[in-house]
């Protein structure tokens, strides 16, 4: 039976992880290399490495940290920030990403989506969607939940289905950072509307949270970064707990 | 030991020779027909659309060559697929050194699979000290069907075969690069054949 996945999200600055993660005694928390390589071992089913700053002059950091990665890592992970061409995600997949997060340039411009799709295959390009939900309508919003798009989430991502996406990355701008659980009413619907698998994003403060996701939310797989990070859910007590509860994960 | 890896423009095969570097092999990519084929193992690795990567195969020849390979060769993936008999991706052709067809999950699952799954009914020495139910990582939209080459299999919407195996070649859907110690035990089975 195909699996849940737990996929911690670490953010990215000239190379180095920030907001700090001390789940764990290591001897340079800010190595993105070290604390991926850590995860895979702790049971982290998939990482997702952010790059932030994502300029022109980090982008050389980036692609140096994703072949240390690629090198050393032996579970999946996806790159986003920053990426707007084909020659990006060239870039990156050659590097060794297994697959590539693109957000606001696929508003901007929505053949990007179908480009990727066509040159690299729909399995390595994950569509992330920020939403916020405004007067009762979900409503799109770029850089970073800042700027207000007048697109709509649920046709948005049944836009980006079409256009070939492998995945869709949906955080909730009222969830996230709240610890208060994630929007399970919103992603249950994406769940329905689109045949494409979900990752959710946004919320996660406790265990009972990722069950209720995979359950209410119906999500294939769970992202979290702070929880992760300052050991608040280690990852094997979150999936033995999952397990438990009867929703199927690699243990 | 020479160990390469079949290159024909076939996405993140990186994956694959750091995969075998962690082991402690250098695997060399190439699609030069001669290295190949002095090669002690050859990995057969494939990512993408299955009729663009069988016309990349024809123009380099390696339609021709692969088949006719004596040592032990591993496809990955879609490299699986485009050893079997055909594709409905593209309605490929495929090398035909499998015994089977290779189709579209349907709509009721989310389609592709995507992520970790068991493997069951494992029978060959590719999955020595493996065991029954074992979790691999997978990402496709296409399945080789149920039959007698399958030497491992999975549930996703319907039981299909997860590897195939026809005398020294060898064949997963999965992704052992990608499948932490379970996977890099598979790859290590494969270079003691």
């Amino acid at each position: 039976m195909l699996t849940k996945r737990i996929v911690p999200c670490l953010d990215i600055k000239n190379g180095r992880t920030v907001k700090g993660v001390n789940f764990v005694d290591l001897r340079d928390a800010g190595d993105p290399v070290v604390l991926a390589k850590q995860y895979a071992d702790l049971g982290a089913d998939e990482l997702v490495f952010l790059d932030i700053a994502a300029t022109l002059e980090n982008r050389k950091t980036m692609h140096d940290m994703v072949l240390k990665v690629a090198e050393q890592v032996n579970i999946p992970f996806t790159v986003g920030g920053g990426i707007s061409s084909v020659e990006d995600v060239d870039d990156l997949l050659h590097c060794g990403a297994d697959k590539v997060s693109i957000n606001s340039s696929a508003v901007k411009r929505p053949e990007l989506i179908n480009e990727l799709s066509d040159k690299f295959g729909s399995q390595c390009v994950v569509v992330a969607i920020d939403a916020k939900e405004v007067d009762g309508e979900w409503l799109v919003h770029l850089a970073g939940g800042t700027i207000p798009t007048a697109l709509n989430l649920f046709d948005w991502a049944k836009e980006v289905e079409q256009r070939g996406a492998g995945e869709i990355l949906f955080t909730s701008m009222n969830h996230d950072g709240t610890k208060a659980g994630f929007a399970n009413e919103a992603l249950s619907k994406l769940s329905d509307l689109v045949n494409i698998p979900i990752i959710a994003s946004g919320g996660a403060g406790t265990i009972q949270h990722f069950v209720d996701t995979f359950k209410d939310g119906k999500a294939d797989a769970a992202l979290a970064a702070s929880v992760f990070h300052f050991g608040e859910i280690p990852i094997l007590e979150l999936k033995e707990e999952l397990r438990i509860k009867g929703i199927p994960v690699r243990l | 030991m020479k160990l390469s890896i079949v290159n024909y423009g076939a996405g993140n095969i990186k994956s694959i020779q750091f995969a075998f570097q962690r082991l402690g092999y250098d695997a060399i990519l190439t699609d030069n027909p001669e290295e190949i084929r002095t090669s002690d193992k050859v990995i057969f690795p494939g990512v993408g659309e299955a009729s663009s990567a069988m016309i990349k195969l024809r123009q380099s020849g390696l339609d021709q060559l692969i088949p006719t390979l004596k040592q032990p060769v591993l496809g990955i993936c879609l490299g699986m697929q485009l050893m079997c008999k055909h594709s409905e991706e593209g309605d490929t052709q495929g090398l035909g050194i499998f015994d089977v067809n290779v189709k579209r999950f349907s709509n009721h699952v989310k389609v592709p699979q995507m992520g970790w799954n068991t493997i069951s009914n494992l029978k060959s020495d590719l999955f020595k000290a493996i065991n029954e139910k074992e979790y691999m990582y997978l990402v496709h939209s296409y399945y080789a069907e149920q039959c007698g080459e399958s030497i491992a299999t999975s549930d996703y919407e319907l039981e299909y075969a997860s590897a195939l195996e026809n005398d020294n070649f060898f064949g997963v859907q999965f992704h052992p690069e990608k499948s932490s110690k379970a996977g890099e035990q598979l790859l290590k089975n494969f270079l003691k054949l």
